[in-house]
């Protein structure tokens, strides 16, 4: 695959992805009863459903303007920091205890992400220290001022 | 200094004095000087605290590039959820106000807009932080600010209540119209691609409808156990602003952005004040450009800040010193970008439209509170709505005396790693949409969301019709439905939806805002596709 048509790849998967949906939500619309409580989404999944379609073979033409994609320079930096975010959302958070699957999700991609060489002693202090210094704030912020009961589990 | 200090403590408890007794006489008020009766709330230590709090929280958040305005007023309404409804709409409104402004600091010092707003803030006002003239141009960026903002919320204040008077004569096919208006006239203006925005809308109104029927009670496009209650709107508006700024920041790298913060000289504000003075013309065009902008729904204090500058531009006899660092593109471009905040909210508060994606998110903020805007909202809770809108006018003067002295602490907060701030934010949004209602649902949904609109995004799909269309698709159907049902014991539909002069003339709007922005996207398309071939 050349380099020019990965954007156009992507914006074929993309907008197919979303009229999928728009189908899907056509066709539960038009079948699902009671029909009444059906009628709002009827109306707007009739629109919803053509945009979707005409985005969908504008990009198969190639015809999209808007929207850059992509690129695998961008991906390849997004995808451990997204991993990391969904896994301490859903399971970390609910499995470990609210504060202590932040505060690891916190340092790790504090650490993953910061600029600062890996190999000194000293910004490994430093993540730690902002990592501490951001806890405290939410457990203040959160636990303290507006009482909020978090999952607790298996540890804090 | 012992001695002026006195004076103002003075002269503060007599203005306090007099205030509390004009909000004990408010019971007999009303009228167009409705708003002085409420001034007295905006004193009280909690709110005026919060007043103080949401102004300087505001112009550091502001400064901070890669935080929005909407952002950060979206990860702020967790916070007011124990507040009373004026109190939240106090902190969420002064955090609203000075994000705008805080944005100049980055974008003087910096280079960075710290919002899209401050995008024609960097060409006059970075070129003199160049010069070495960073505090002159911080000064006089601050006091047009100030005189724009304090403009635009004059205007809120004399538009809002006459326009809530005449929304009391529309019936529910005007409130269907006027929603569907909202979310057109954000999908065509605000997106680059008309279908793509409009899509992005349609998008909102569907994910509006998950969850049971308000009638019927039947169960609508619930496929994840999480979807049961429907989609929490404040989990939602987190997730779609909050989450896709951390994966952008994700997908940046462990890039050092190499921003250096331009030094920062003493400048004696006196002379900013008679240089603003002298530059009358730049803050007029700038104020009336942003008042005009800012009421048209979906046209943001980007295009304001822009609009003002070129016409400052075109007016003014020293047009070629025009982004070299003169001082009024920065007072035109700043003047513009605070003027239309007030403004922006008149759509909000009278018709329930949210004239731009922070006015939604500040909606959210109205209706975790049981409050809907429009006639109830001023006749019903006049405290809120004027404690509110007056806090705005108090808070534009405490954001230009604030700004001047936090400008250098915002300007070393702007400088924080992007890495820091990713994690911040990640953390913020899910504790934040966490304490809604307590419940996980919310932050799966909220992170489903945030992840989703990240990749539409890159994709030319945008966020605010998205939310437009997931706030305003419940007051669509409910009208839509309640229209119906008197359609069909009446006329029939197609006489009571599409008659009447003022259904004709929401139609109307709504199909010219499509075809007007479809004509620019044409025009503009044909204009690249010409200097593309120039090239």
């Amino acid at each position: 695959m050349s380099e020019m048509s990965l954007p156009r790849v992507q914006h074929i998967i993309g907008s197919g992805i979303v009229a999928a949906v728009g189908i899907w939500v056509t066709y539960v619309s038009y079948t699902q009863q009671p029909s009444e409580a059906f009628l709002f989404p009827r109306l707007i999944s009739t629109v919803f459903v053509v945009l979707a379609l005409w985005t969908f073979f504008k990009a198969c033409l190639g015809r999209t303007r808007v929207g850059n994609g992509i690129s695998a320079r961008q991906l390849t930096n997004l995808l451990p920091g997204l991993v990391i975010a969904l896994v301490y959302i859903f399971w970390a958070a609910r499995g470990l205890g609210f504060y202590t699957a932040t505060a690891i999700a916190f340092f790790i991609l504090l650490s993953l992400y910061d600029p600062a060489p890996h190999g000194l002693v000293k910004s490994w202090v430093k993540r730690v220290i902002i990592t501490a210094c951001f806890m405290a704030v939410m457990y203040g912020l959160f636990a303290v001022l507006l009482k909020v009961y978090t999952p607790r589990e298996i540890l804090f | 200094m012992r001695g002026v200090f006195q004076r103002f403590m003075k002269t503060f408890a007599k203005l306090f004095s007099l205030l509390t007794v004009l909000s004990q006489e408010r019971a007999s008020a009303g009228g167009a000087v409705e708003f002085i009766f409420y001034f007295g709330d905006v004193f009280t230590p909690v709110n005026f605290g919060l007043l103080l709090l949401g102004t300087i929280g505001g112009l550091i958040l502001g400064a901070t590039p890669g935080l929005s305005p909407t952002m950060a007023v979206a990860l702020l309404i967790p916070f007011t959820f124990q507040l009373e409804a004026a109190q939240g709409l106090i902190l969420l409104g002064a955090a609203y106000t000075s994000t705008v402004a805080g944005g100049a600091v980055s974008a003087i010092l910096l280079k960075i807009p710290g919002a899209p707003a401050n995008i024609a803030t960097t060409l006059d006002g970075h070129a003199m932080a160049q010069k070495g003239e960073g505090a002159r141009a911080l000064q006089l960026s601050f006091l047009a600010s100030a005189v724009g903002g304090i403009f635009g919320v004059l205007l809120l204040i004399f538009l809002t209540p006459v326009l809530a008077r005449w929304a009391l004569a529309f019936g529910p096919s005007h409130l269907f119209w006027l929603a569907i208006l909202g979310v057109t006239v954000i999908g065509s203006l605000d997106s680059r691609s008309v279908v793509k925005g409009l899509l992005s809308g349609c998008i909102g109104l569907w994910l509006a409808t998950i969850g049971f029927d308000d009638i019927m009670g039947a169960q609508r496009f619930i496929f994840h156990p999480s979807l049961g209650g429907g989609i929490n709107i404040i989990a939602a508006l987190i997730g779609l602003f909050a989450i896709p700024q951390v994966i952008t920041m994700f997908a940046r790298g462990r890039r050092q952005d190499g921003a250096e913060v331009m030094r920062v000289q003493k400048h004696p504000i006196g002379a900013a004040v008679s240089e603003l003075l002298r530059n009358r013309r730049a803050v007029g065009i700038g104020t009336m450009t942003g008042s005009v902008i800012g009421l048209i729904p979906g046209v943001g204090g980007q295009i304001a800040g822009l609009v003002a500058y070129d016409q400052s531009r075109k007016f003014s006899p020293d047009r070629e010193k025009f982004g070299s660092g003169h001082p009024e593109g920065l007072i035109a471009a700043e003047s513009a970008n605070n003027a239309m905040v007030g403004p922006s909210l008149v759509p909000l508060l009278t018709l329930s439209i949210p004239g731009s994606p922070t006015a939604a998110v500040l909606l959210g903020g109205l209706l975790i509170h049981g409050i809907f805007p429009g006639t109830d909202l001023f006749d019903n809770h006049p405290d809120v709505a004027w404690t509110f809108i007056n806090s705005m006018l108090i808070g534009q003067v405490l954001m230009c005396i604030f700004g001047l002295y936090v400008a250098g602490l915002a300007a070393r907060v702007a400088q924080v790693p992007q890495s820091v701030m990713a994690a911040v934010v990640l953390g913020l949004a899910v504790f934040g949409s966490y304490s809604v209602q307590s419940s996980m649902g919310d932050v799966y949904v909220m992170a489903g969301l945030g992840v989703m609109m990240y990749f539409l995004e890159r994709f030319g799909f945008s966020a605010a019709p998205l939310v437009l269309g997931l706030i305003l698709g419940p007051i669509a159907e409910a009208n839509f439905i309640q229209g119906s049902m008197i359609a069909n014991a009446t006329d029939g539909v197609m006489p009571y939806f599409f008659g009447g002069s003022l259904n004709i003339f929401l139609i109307a709007v709504v199909i010219a805002s499509v075809f007007y922005s479809a004509w620019m996207e044409l025009r503009s398309r044909r204009y690249t596709s010409k200097e593309e071939i120039m090239a």
